[in-house]
């Protein structure tokens, strides 16, 4: 269980957001909303354990992530709106460095199997950047397929996907949550999930 | 994990050849302007071909500094390394190997090619070789804490010079200096052991110095 307490972060002089509290259980999902520029990218960095908090505490089942550090590590993934892929790598080799770093290292036939999965049939041995935008953030998304972490933070997932895709993704999460995995995120575009507890925070 | 790391910058330096090339072109044009600036004087080159050489060692190693993290840094692949359940200081370390092997090992192989040209005697050729060979890692492992802690800076690459130079004059006197006692008959053993010692006291510091600054730098 993810348990944030009077969460408060200042970037330079102006304060983003503070005493934001909240919990998430297993099967659950938070959205997290909020106009740009609230503070939403930076309270997801706070809870992956990037950056500190100017106040309060997030906790992972009661410790203190700071503490668990490599433990609370493993247990979670974190997919930034910039997806760590590399233009000069495969969407294959992407896949399986990205999941490599991950601590969960998988064979090339797996990472084919996720990218086909994923809608990427055919184009695992092409470099990513010529791939569209879409396309890299399928390669990125592609590693929720196959790393078995609990706590996902997904930065803007949806951006550039088309509706095929938002409705794939869709089901990855649910998949996940139906087994006890939590999941935070942001996006502008909601998704109606069914059969799961969803939660929402706003920003302002 | 670490061989992942190596690996995967190994690719992606065989996949982007001209950041590899454009080191050692400038190791070379460097270290071949000066005979034609100096003039051809076999005695002065001899005396001069250690420092020469050293300082464009020194100069090429930092002119690649700034690309150690650089890409991953706007890629968004260091922000997964920081949360990676693997110790970062043992990511950083792969990071850093794999930059010498980019970067240094060419320079080593290079260095009693571009000798000759100041007419150094095969004595003074093994050890100058061999020196580069100790010190290059030195260079790289003390290169990747200013790159880390300049990194996403503006202007950052003068910043790394500034903050690293200072660090780099240690390796130079001792690395320089260990071709000038080989030419003078003194044996090159004690600089050997200095260099060696820098060598061993990088790798157990530098990874952890690293890691802690590509913490500040990213948080």
């Amino acid at each position: 269980m993810l348990t944030a307490k009077n969460l408060e972060c200042i970037r330079g002089e102006h304060r983003l957001f503070s005493d934001v509290s909240f919990s998430v259980n297993p099967g659950e999902l938070m959205f997290v909303g909020g106009p740009n520029g609230s503070g939403k990218t930076s309270l997801l960095r706070l809870l992956c354990g990037l950056s500190s908090p100017d106040g309060g505490e997030i906790c992972w089942n009661g410790t203190n992530i700071r503490e668990l550090d490599g433990e609370y590590r493993r247990t979670m993934t974190y997919l930034g709106h910039l997806g760590g892929i590399k233009d000069d790598l495969t969407a294959i080799e992407n896949l399986r460095i990205s999941c490599a770093l991950a601590d969960c290292e998988i064979s090339e036939d797996q990472a084919m199997d996720a990218l086909g999965q994923i809608g990427l049939g055919g184009r695992e041995m092409l470099p990513a950047k010529v791939l569209s935008q879409g396309q890299r953030r399928r390669v990125a998304l592609a590693r929720l397929l196959v790393v078995r972490s609990r706590l996902w933070i997904l930065d803007e997932p949806l951006t550039a996907l088309d509706v095929a895709a938002v409705e794939l993704i869709k089901r990855i999460l649910e998949h996940s949550l139906s087994k006890g995995g939590m999941v935070v995120m942001t996006t502008h575009q909601e998704i109606v999930m069914t059969a799961a507890a969803v939660h929402h925070l706003t920003l302002s | 994990m670490i061989w992942w790391i190596i690996k995967r910058d190994l690719l992606l330096a065989m996949r982007r050849r001209s950041d590899v090339l454009t080191t050692l072109f400038f190791f070379i044009r460097v270290v071949s302007l000066f005979p034609l600036g100096v003039g051809p004087e076999a005695s002065l080159l001899r005396v001069m071909a250690s420092g020469v050489l050293w300082v464009a060692a020194l100069l090429a190693s930092m002119l690649s500094l700034g690309r150690i993290f650089s890409s991953d840094y706007a890629d968004g692949t260091l922000e997964q390394m920081l949360l990676s359940p693997v110790s970062l200081p043992a990511l950083v370390t792969g990071k850093t190997i794999s930059h010498w092997l980019v970067t240094g090992v060419p320079l080593v192989l290079m260095a009693p090619v571009l000798g000759i040209q100041y007419d150094l005697p095969m004595e003074a050729l093994k050890v100058l070789t061999l020196s580069l060979l100790l010190g290059t890692p030195v260079l790289s492992l003390i290169g990747a804490i200013g790159a880390a802690l300049t990194l996403g800076l503006r202007g950052g690459g003068v910043l790394i010079s500034i903050l690293v130079l200072p660090l780099y004059i240690p390796v130079l006197i001792f690395g320089a200096g260990a071709v000038e006692a080989s030419t003078a008959g003194m044996g090159s053993g004690a600089h050997f052991s200095i260099l060696g010692a820098f060598l061993l006291v990088s790798i157990v510091f530098s990874p952890w110095a690293t890691a802690a600054s590509l913490r500040i730098s990213m948080g």
